[in-house]
């Protein structure tokens, strides 16, 4: 029991300085990418190609001034971004990263934990990410705050319902299971889930934008019209904890997306690449190469994001609520519709 | 530990820390607070559901209750206006008001609750029967009439609440 | 379906927690204790654009919003509800999905309700 807990700890902190580390430096990533689509160099003076800028950024959030506004209530105000980056680094919980590990006999999984409800779990912290924005944006007693708390939660919740419906979709293309782990390892054999679930997927990645409060679906932290939205009475950390847990969150929806979509540390023929290098099930570099291929398609996936933030122009609000009920909706229930015929047609639904 | 094995102290735990956040609840003067404390006690009570192996019911309690309820509370609580100044004296008529309608509810609840403990618990013969699967088998087989009026009744509450909340064209 | 699941599967979920709560304490109080304190009225007044602040923000907003929340809850519930049936679609059948599209059926009856009284429709 003590030896579970301490293997699982360790694995959880791994998890924990991962999300930490590819947030950090998605931050610098996003610059240099901004700067690239804009014809610009970039961040470059702190270290060779400014990778030290993370680090600099971070320094400089914990040595600025701490303000509670007078009128703000300080308890809420402090539990606010608290909330936003617990939820965000709960997450990462039931992704698996890698295949499982054989070390001397003992089976090692690369997984913080594998519950048959893992999906559902996913919903459920998702769920709860909208009290980190809704309580900030109150506590802060600011108008500009309040309006862009509001906006944030109407639309997170609104961007749920599709999310859902597409992943109910998901789980009966991939025989009906709600464990992570299992619909990302039985991607293995056959084609990634994304062939069965084309506009499934396209449903799920808008939903992920718009969870994530990314552009075009930046609406709550507009600068144009609401300063900065639901932080903008936000400074020293606890600012950098609301926008270092919206990198986290896109880290995760990424991998969220990698692995069920597109088969997570599978890749095409590699059966064939470890018989050729004659590996073992179990043995330690299948799971670095599955590693690898993973966070080759996580890091395509945030590049996707940032190109979309550097391309597309905002939405209007009417624009936003229209596209989540009005299109989403309907399409992810066609989605559903079309998913169970082609069941029908494969024989795996009997009359 | 004392005689107790690990689920039964992790279950006396659960439910202090429920109890609580529940008087937490009442007890507390800001009512988003309060609100908060109504989360904490969710998630509590959804940790029994996990003791009990009721998995589908522990998830239900977050997603709905913690991640969809609260959050049309606190939405309401929002919505009103909040300034001190403004804050309704409450006089004694209507204290002792709530306090006999509360107390009828407790009645009511300790009234059904008596007899429970003769009813004896249904087995299915599965101590899995939290689990989705189990559940869904039994949801869409046994129970699929109650099932079926659930979503008769959504639709009255969705109907209800456009109606209240959406004024007329000609409404002024 | 991994019919293993016990509570005991849930226990790391706790580690992390612990470990992510652990990290925001720490960030939390090391952002108060190294940042410097130099605080003045207006630098504490809630900020509306450099013009002085009128009155605070507990102000009553648009019921569409709240009209919005009341239709997450409905709609959550319903694709909640869905969950069991996925899960089980293989051995349900046929029987199964007339069940849930009936369901389903119902809740369109309710969207087209809400799309016919407007009631998400944001500009007037």
């Amino acid at each position: 029991m003590i030896s579970f807990i301490i293997y699982k700890a360790i694995i959880c902190l791994v998890v924990f300085l991962l999300s930490l580390g590819v947030a950090a430096y998605a931050t610098l990533w996003e610059r240099k990418f901004a700067a690239f689509l804009q014809d610009r160099v970039g961040p470059d003076k702190a270290g060779p190609w400014g990778l030290l800028q993370p680090l600099a950024d971070g320094g400089k959030m914990f040595f600025k001034e701490e303000i509670i506004p007078n009128v703000s209530n300080r308890f809420l105000f402090i539990l606010g971004p608290s909330l936003f980056m617990l939820t965000a680094l709960m997450t990462g919980t039931v992704i698996p990263w890698a295949k499982d590990v054989n070390i001397g006999g003992q089976t090692y999984s690369l997984q913080i934990t594998d519950i048959n409800i893992g999906v559902l779990y996913l919903l459920g912290v998702v769920s709860i990410g909208v009290y980190g924005i809704m309580i900030g944006g109150w506590a802060s007693n600011n108008k500009y705050a309040l309006l862009g708390a509001i906006r944030a939660s109407s639309q997170m919740i609104s961007y749920e319902i599709a999310m859902g419906i597409s992943i109910i979709a998901l789980i009966i293309t991939a025989g009906g299971t709600l464990s992570i782990r299992e619909i990302i390892a039985q991607q293995d054999a056959g084609l990634a889930n994304v062939v069965y679930q084309p506009l499934g997927f396209l449903i799920f990645f808008v939903c992920a934008l718009a969870e994530t409060n990314r552009a075009p679906f930046d609406l709550p932290e507009c600068e144009s019209e609401l300063v900065g939205g639901y932080h903008t009475e936000y400074s020293s950390m606890k600012l950098g904890l609301f926008l270092f847990a919206e990198y986290i969150n896109m880290f995760i929806s990424s991998a969220i997306m990698a692995g069920f979509y597109f088969g997570g540390y599978n890749f095409p023929f590699a059966q064939e690449l470890y018989d050729a290098m004659g590996l073992q099930e179990g043995s330690w570099i299948i799971s670095l190469i599955g590693f690898g291929a993973y966070f080759t398609k996580i890091f395509i996936f945030i590049c996707v994001f940032m190109w979309v933030r550097w391309t597309l122009p905002r939405f209007r609000y009417d624009q936003l609520m229209n596209l989540g009920w009005k299109t989403l909706l309907p399409l992810s229930l066609l989605n559903l519709a079309i998913t169970v015929v082609v069941e029908y047609l494969r024989g795996n639904i009997h009359i | 530990m004392l005689g107790y094995t690990i689920t039964q102290w992790l279950f006396g735990i659960l439910s202090f820390l429920a109890i609580m956040f529940g008087l937490m609840v009442v007890f507390s003067r800001n009512p988003v607070n309060s609100v908060l404390y109504l989360v904490m006690t969710f998630f509590c009570i959804a940790g029994h559901y996990l003791l009990l192996n009721a998995q589908f019911l522990a998830i239900v309690h977050i997603v709905v209750y913690a991640g969809a309820i609260m959050v049309l509370f606190l939405f309401v609580i929002m919505l009103m206006n909040l300034n001190e100044d403004t804050e309704p004296q409450r006089t004694w008529l209507s204290k002792i008001i709530a306090a006999v309608a509360g107390g009828l509810m407790l009645f009511v609840m300790v009234g059904s609750l008596k007899g429970a403990g003769d009813m004896g618990l249904q087995q299915y013969g599965n101590a899995q029967i939290g689990f989705v699967k189990n559940l869904g088998a039994v949801l869409f087989k046994d129970f699929l009439f109650p099932f079926e009026i659930a979503s008769v009744l959504l639709l009255a509450a969705m109907v209800g609440a456009i109606m209240i909340g959406k004024k007329e064209a000609g409404e002024s | 379906m991994g019919s293993t699941n016990t509570p005991t599967d849930y226990l790391p979920i706790v580690l992390m927690f612990i470990v992510a709560l652990g990290f925001v304490v720490t960030t939390m109080v090391a952002s108060h204790m190294l940042g410097p304190k130099r605080k003045t009225k207006i630098k504490l007044d809630s900020f509306e654009c450099g013009i002085e602040s009128h009155g605070n923000a507990r102000l009553p907003f648009s019921i569409k919003y709240f009209l919005v929340a009341i239709l997450f809850v409905l709609f959550d519930v319903e694709v909640i509800f869905m969950y069991p049936w996925a899960v089980n679609y293989k051995e349900l059948g046929i029987v199964g999905v007339i069940e849930v599209f009936s369901f389903i059926a119902l809740l369109l009856v309710g969207f087209y309700y809400m799309l016919a009284k407007k009631a998400v429709q944001w500009e007037d």
